[in-house]
């Protein structure tokens, strides 16, 4: 049998066309979080499909951030722990080694953080560099490459020498875009990417994320619910540790299924 | 099962193929790469590398007390605690007693700090209650300076400065003057314990002044301004400062006095070096580090060279001791306010 | 409320009166203390500048009786002996600084960190006595090497707490971003953290070599001193402090004077490495 025939066979038996239209890039089954003895996270089920955007919104403690950073195994590094099941492509994420996933599961943190000792050319290639590539011929197409990608290049082309420290707020998180593109991952988690940015530099974070989601497979957490509705696919509603909702961005918010999450979508929460 | 085991050969297929994709580059990697570029041996290493160096720093301090004991024994066995309270020290009949060299020291260090405190609050106080921001950095680099100076620098100034203006001038007056009492007695060669204990109070300023002023500067603001919301003074917030301050405050009048204890060179040059006790500030002394560098390389016999590390070693546990004691004040200050 | 407190004008002045006092107070002990300083480099200065020429830095000692000649053994004697030092001192201090700052939140990091401050509080002659047990005993005679390994002991504390310190101010956000970037730890450590804290390191380094620079004590009975030109780790070195030490005690006034002149350069040596450590952080890129 082909893969075709496969596919139309598993359709035609299980009736639902929407569940195997493509297996999903990240899934999570029965998934925990924990900080020491505190429950952080509790039974999360969500899968999430290639090449989409999705949002995680929720209150401040409600977990959000804790979930994104265990897909990439960065709780590790502030002291969490994990159970249940998380995989990158089937793969168990916490089997594989930490380096590799994140090479695969690059990261957008909330404070824009360029290194500061290093050009805006050097901060492009870090990652890139320091995983062990020495190729010097690519390193300026990588740069040029990366920094288009992130909308970059045109503001920054004629001072690729000066500090990463030295641009403004929206075009250093650009650039630690652009640094997460250089290392070529599939996925690219971004926690409030726009929080600490101003209106028009999130406006163009907002932009990027849109012409992004063509080669890469987004997970954005805010607490912006209108900032969700404009960039994502779908959406997941996180509340005191727990996955309340999971839908379609339009359907979430325009016909949400529980209470507390039409609640929080229209600002009468707590 | 039928389904199920289709729905599996699906997932199979489609995350070898996403498998391949992925691992297009970095599984080209030769062996020794993948070992050190990819596993966690490279971190492992690491740390352990930098943990044998922690190691090691802790094991200097021990390996430094072992040596000085085994090479001590001779001594240690001949004059058991008598070394400690025999006040004999004769390299001629070797005898070795230490009390007057001890004496030397601690009261060397004491009057050094009897000038040394107030002046040294004083200027913490004023460094982080009372300055302004222009005057205040200037300062404090200055005070660091005077912490920069070199010890043989400060006995070199001792020789040649001090000593003869205190011969000269400040004793022949403190004699003119208070002649009657014990502490000014005998000749006034200028060379003896008043020249060290000025020299010391000079050399640990620095020291006090700028632990208090870091320690001053770690109680909350909150603090001074309730104390100001009430109506108190200037000088009456600082005394309330202080007041919370005060067990840092000791951990850094400590902290100078472990210095003076093991300060060398200045006071070697100035103190007259001749083991006696005397109550007269005008007599010449002696200190367990001056005798130190003054007779170590004149040690001729096996004894003799025991007793002198024996000192040594008797130098290192009181420093250890008042050194713990300061750093577990300073810390405990610190500690306290990070918290709340 | 029931009473309102009454003001007592007579109370108030008194207050007022010891205010000012005590703050006059606190002003006049930070003039006292700037007096010693003013009168230690005024005095090196000018006593120092006499037989400040070329030939003090490119000749040796004369013999004694005869006037004139240098110390260019113990410039560069001292130079040798703090590059002994810094080259034990240095590793050991960064290393062992790193541990504490990014794996050292443990009992037994927390025991190195107060052994490190109590190490600082050593004297520094006791630490030459120890030098002298483990390596000029053993080697049968003083060596540069003994001073310099003394020296170097001397130095960690400096550098291990002002690496920790310096490591820890460095914000946590970028080890994220490169652990993020799949960078490893190791890598992360030593090439973004280290190198984001590389100013404050620095700092410590100089400070802990111009301190060794300025030390006497270890020397004594570790390195010695020499009268001849002698670079050789093996054998006695000169270094300027020992020379300041013995030309001060020594009754030649042509000594006492050449004391001074070494006692400046000495200084000046000090104030270049904290000249070097300027030109050294004034890097492109701020942290």
């Amino acid at each position: 049998m082909s893969n075709e025939e496969i596919k139309s066979a598993v359709i035609a038996s299980t009736g639902t066309a929407g569940i195997v239209q493509q297996s999903p890039k990240i899934s999570a089954k029965d998934f925990c979080a924990y900080f020491g003895k505190f429950k952080a996270l509790n039974n999360i089920n969500i899968d999430v499909p290639e090449k989409k955007v999705v949002a995680i919104i929720g209150p401040s403690g409600c977990g959000k951030s804790t979930f994104l950073r265990s897909i990439n195994r960065m709780h590790e590094v502030v002291g969490g722990t994990i159970t249940g099941s998380l995989t990158l492509d089937g793969e168990e994420i916490m089997k594989s080694d930490a380096v590799m996933i994140r090479r695969k599961i690059g990261m957008v943190f909330q404070k824009p953080n360029p290194f500061p000792t290093m050009s805006i050319f050097n901060n492009v290639i870090a990652g890139y560099k320091l995983n062990g590539h020495h190729n010097k011929k690519n390193l300026a197409e990588i740069v040029e490459k990366s920094l288009r990608q992130a909308a970059l290049w045109d503001e920054v082309k004629d001072k690729l020498n000066k500090s990463g420290a030295d641009i403004s707020g929206g075009q250093q998180q650009r650039l630690c875009i652009a640094r997460t593109i250089a290392i070529n991952p599939e996925v690219i988690l971004m926690d409030e990417p726009a929080s600490a940015l101003d209106p028009i530099s999130t406006a163009k974070i907002e932009e990027l994320i849109f012409e992004l989601k063509k080669d890469y497979t987004i997970v954005i957490v805010t607490h912006n619910t209108q900032q969700a509705a404009r960039v994502s696919d779908s959406t997941a509603f996180f509340y005191m540790g727990e996955l309340i909702e999971y839908s379609g961005t339009k359907k979430m918010f325009t016909s949400p299924e529980k209470k507390q999450t039409e609640d929080y979508i229209t600002g009468r929460f707590g | 099962m039928e389904i199920k085991s289709v729905l599996n050969n699906v997932e199979d297929a489609q995350s070898a193929t996403a498998f391949k994709d992925s691992a297009n580059e970095p599984e080209k990697k030769s062996f020794i790469k993948k070992i050190f570029g990819q596993s966690n041996l490279g971190d492992f290493i690491f740390e352990k590398l930098t943990l044998l160096f922690a190691v090691l720093v802790f094991l200097l301090v021990i390996l430094m007390a072992y040596e000085m004991y085994t090479n001590s024994r001779l001594s240690i066995a001949k004059f058991g605690w008598g070394f400690l309270t025999s006040s004999t020290w004769d390299p001629v009949t070797e005898v070795y007693g230490a009390l007057p060299v001890i004496y030397g020291t601690v009261v060397s260090s004491l009057l050094a700090l009897l000038i040394a405190v107030p002046l040294g609050l004083g200027v913490a106080v004023f460094l982080s209650e009372i300055a302004p921001g222009w005057l205040e950095k200037p300062l404090s680099f200055l005070t660091e300076l005077l912490a920069g100076i070199p010890s043989v620098v400060y006995g070199l100034w001792g020789i040649f400065v001090l000593v003869p203006w205190l011969r000269d001038s400040i004793e022949p007056f403190l004699q003119d003057h208070f002649g009657k009492l014990p502490f000014f007695q005998g000749a006034p060669y200028g060379f003896g314990m008043l020249a060290a204990a000025l020299i010391l109070s000079v050399m640990v300023l620095p020291i006090i002044s700028s632990i208090s002023r870091d320690i001053l500067r770690s109680v909350p603001f909150t603090l001074r301004e309730a104390a100001y919301g009430i109506g108190a003074t200037k000088w009456e917030v600082t005394k309330l400062v202080l007041s919370n301050a005060r067990s840092g405050l000791l951990g850094a009048i400590m902290l100078g006095l472990g210095r003076a204890i093991g300060e060398t060179m200045a006071v070697t040059m100035v103190i007259g070096n001749r083991p006696i006790i005397s109550a007269s500030l005008f007599d010449p002394s002696y200190t367990m580090a001056s005798v130190l560098a003054n007779e170590f390389t004149e040690a001729t016999s096996d004894l003799y060279m025991n007793a002198l590390i024996e000192l040594a070693l008797v130098l290192f546990v009181i420093t250890i001791i008042i050194n713990m004691f300061a750093q577990l004040l300073v810390w405990s200050m610190n500690r306290k306010w990070k918290k709340g | 409320m029931e009473k309102r407190v009454e003001l007592n004008t007579f109370s108030f002045f008194r207050r007022k009166i010891v205010n000012a006092v005590m703050l006059s107070l606190s002003l006049l002990a930070a003039i006292i203390t700037i007096i010693p300083l003013i009168l230690i480099f005024y005095y090196t200065i000018s006593k120092g500048i006499t037989y400040l020429n070329l030939d003090f830095f490119i000749h040796m000692p004369k013999p004694v009786g005869e006037s004139g000649g240098g110390m260019a053994n113990a410039i560069v004697g001292t130079l040798i002996l703090i590059g002994i030092g810094g080259a034990i001192g240095i590793p050991v201090g960064i290393l062992t600084g790193t541990y504490l700052s990014e794996f050292g939140n443990n009992k037994f990091g927390f025991m190195v960190r107060f052994l490190t401050d109590v190490l600082s509080g050593i004297p520094s002659i006791v630490v030459g006595v120890v030098a002298y047990t483990m390596v000029v005993i053993p080697m049968r005679h003083f060596s540069a090497l003994a001073g310099g390994i003394a020296l170097g002991i001397l130095m960690i504390p400096t550098i291990t707490r002002t690496t920790e310190e310096m490591i820890r101010l460095v914000p946590q956000s970028y080890r994220e971003a490169g652990l993020a970037l799949g960078i490893q730890k190791w890598k992360t450590t030593l090439l973004i953290v280290l190198r984001t804290a590389w100013k404050g390191i620095a700092t410590g380094i100089l400070l802990g070599l111009s301190r060794a620079a300025g030390e006497t004590a270890p020397l004594l009975f570790t390195a010695l001193g020499n009268r001849f030109w002698s670079t050789k780790i093996f054998q006695p070195m000169a270094s300027l402090t020992v020379y300041i030490y013995d030309y001060a005690k020594a009754p030649f006034e042509d000594w006492n004077k050449q004391a001074w002149t070494a006692a400046l350069v000495l200084i000046l040596i000090i104030s270049f490495f904290s000249l070097m450590f300027r030109i050294i952080t004034r890097s492109k890129y701020k942290v």
